[in-house]
């Protein structure tokens, strides 16, 4: 055979460099802080809390960022799945004896095997719901952006009805676990700083779904293929795979992650409502679009700015903490209008 | 029996409210570079587009080893065997050079099961995406690029190609390597369906030609004879080949 040799110069082409600006970002906001609250130990407490919240939302929002990149879809309705995450988990932690029994048993084993089993039982019903959420609201309104605000924002006023129809209108406890009450106290500087467990474990939870989803991403073909659908759906399926069944696949583990994050959430709040997850909804979009629409990293990285900002604003000034996730939503989109990694799109 | 690979008769596309391909008659030998040649807004790219499915028929018969084409998915349709590079040549940028042709691998689940034998093939013919290899593809050169889009289209045999326009912004260095390769490609029988305005190109690879104006094919024959009709060219596209060398 030929060989045809077209001119290769390496060095013209730049070496494929990380962008590590948000992430210095993130550790600005860190360090700012630090000064401002006064004190390390409230620091400390104040940054856990906050790398918690963001990671928490970071579970919830992984998912619609996904489904925004690969389809075009906006689905204002992502908030049923975390309030139907919240409220099996109330009946998978209140429910059966042995499960109450393991939930207030001063074991941390037995308290995370009754965490694990909510959380399956969650993201299972929660992954249910979203196939049938796809399959009769969304799909009719593919391409339609305006349809599907109003249609999507519909389906969860339906979903929260039909939440109190099963569970009942009322306020429901979700207490936390016998062996993650209190916090870890320690002392930093001048003054003890307090890491609640649970907080510890919302941390280790988030970090573990992100990497996952990272590996599942990059070292997967199935991976792939969302990465690629999320810049150019038209060229997967001319490659020969069909992007309709990628994105209901993509849709329901969306799901099933917020519904995750609504356990983890209502155990955060430890009460449940039918609210729940439209309380969060804006939040979860302020960190999809922070993050950049379609980008798991972004959405990482979104939700922890958002999580420390919500968190340090609270303590330094609780009148202007409703609005500060906005305003930092403003700030960064005017430095990058594309969100922290935007998504190459065709 | 007829050595058509692919077969329009009477096609016509509409996109929205437009009226794009008013009956499309055009046959693809298998073996064969059938170029695709006319002036811009002629039809080409939609003719290509809709032989993939991209864009729907809504009149006439499209068959591909004499089975209908009309009313399959995109994705069916490649699976058929027909690979598809169109004009903005659909890299992924954000994934490497390596991860794009593993995609276009369907039966390879990561780059060891790439068909090694092929791999040497495509760089050999291809060098700079072995240098490229771990890159991401946003990062190549536009010729780089389209490299990899025919590379892509050809690791695994494909019965099809359908290219749109490979030439369009290349320096004239890349676009006679990119012609070298595509003549490789003939050399091995791959059949070709190549949408051009590149004459010279035409010239140097087709077998066939097909001209298109105004939604329709209004010549089909032999390149060869239209190349050496002067006249002809000046009638169907305006322009001769001649002084395009």
């Amino acid at each position: 055979m030929n060989t045809t040799a077209i001119a290769a110069a390496p060095a013209a082409i730049p070496k494929a460099r990380f962008d590590g600006r948000p992430l210095a970002l993130l550790l600005a906001l860190m360090l700012l802080a630090w000064p401002l609250i006064g004190s390390s130990s409230s620091w400390v407490t104040l940054t856990v809390a906050g790398l918690a919240m963001g990671l928490i939302i970071f579970i919830i929002a992984s998912g619609l960022t996904l489904v925004f990149g690969l389809m075009d879809v906006l689905n204002f309705g992502h908030g049923v799945f975390i309030a139907t995450g919240a409220y099996v988990a109330t009946s998978v932690l209140g429910g059966s004896a042995l499960v109450r029994g393991w939930s207030g048993a001063p074991a941390l084993g037995l308290n995370l095997a009754a965490i694990g089993l909510a959380m399956l039982a969650a993201m299972a019903v929660a992954s249910a719901v979203g196939l049938v959420f796809e399959r009769l609201i969304v799909r009719p309104v593919y391409g339609q952006h305006l349809k599907q605000i109003l249609i999507t924002m519909g389906g969860m006023i339906v979903g929260e009805e039909l939440i109190k129809v099963v569970w009942g209108p009322e306020q429901l406890p979700l207490p936390l676990p016998q062996a993650l009450h209190g916090a870890f106290v320690f002392t930093v500087g001048d003054g003890a700083a307090a890491v609640e467990k649970y907080r510890v474990l919302a941390v280790v939870v988030g970090l573990a779904v992100f990497a996952a989803l990272l590996w599942g991403l990059n070292r997967t073909k199935v991976g792939l293929l969302v990465r690629a659908g999320v810049q150019d759906r038209e060229m997967v399926e001319s490659l020969g795979y069909r992007i309709r069944r990628l994105f209901v696949g993509v849709f329901v583990a969306g799901s099933a992650l917020a519904g995750l994050g609504g356990v983890l959430w209502g155990l955060y709040q430890q009460t449940v409502v039918p609210q729940i997850g439209s309380q969060v909804n804006v939040l979860i979009f302020i960190v999809i679009i922070i993050g950049g629409l379609g980008s798991t990293l972004g959405c990482f990285v979104g939700a922890l700015l958002v999580g420390l900002m919500a968190n340090y604003t609270g303590f330094l000034a609780p009148k202007v903490a409703l609005f500060s996730n906005i305003g930092l939503m403003v700030a960064i989109l005017l430095w990058r209008p594309q969100g922290l990694y935007p998504v190459a799109k065709r | 029996m007829s050595d058509e690979l692919l077969s329009l008769r009477g096609v016509h596309t509409h996109i929205g409210a437009y009226h794009i391909l008013h009956g499309v008659d055009l046959d693809v030998r298998e073996g064969e570079v059938t170029m695709l040649l006319g002036r811009n807004g002629a039809g080409k790219t939609t003719t290509l587009r809709t032989i993939m499915g991209l864009w729907a028929a809504s009149q006439g018969s499209l068959a591909f080893r004499g089975a209908p084409l009309q009313g399959r998915l995109t994705p069916e349709i490649a699976r058929l065997g027909i690979a598809y590079v169109p004009e903005n040549m659909g890299i992924f940028t954000d994934l490497t050079v390596k991860e794009n042709m593993v995609l276009a691998a369907r039966g390879a689940r990561h780059a060891g099961e790439l068909d090694a034998r092929r791999l040497d093939w495509i760089f050999g013919l291809f060098p700079a995406l072995k240098t490229f290899w771990l890159f991401p593809a946003g990062k190549l050169s536009g010729g780089q690029k389209q490299m990899l889009a025919v590379a892509r289209a050809v690791v695994e045999p494909r019965a099809l190609l359908l290219v749109d326009e490979p030439s369009k912004g290349l320096a004239p260095s890349i676009v006679n390597n990119l012609i070298a390769c595509l003549r490789e490609l003939k050399a091995q029988r791959t059949t070709i369906l190549l949408v051009e305005q590149n004459f010279a190109m035409a010239r140097a690879l087709g077998d066939r030609v097909a001209v298109m104006d105004n939604g329709r094919v209004v010549h089909a024959g032999g390149m060869a004879e239209l190349a050496d009709d002067e006249t002809l060219q000046q009638r169907l596209l305006g322009l001769s080949l001649g002084a395009h060398q």
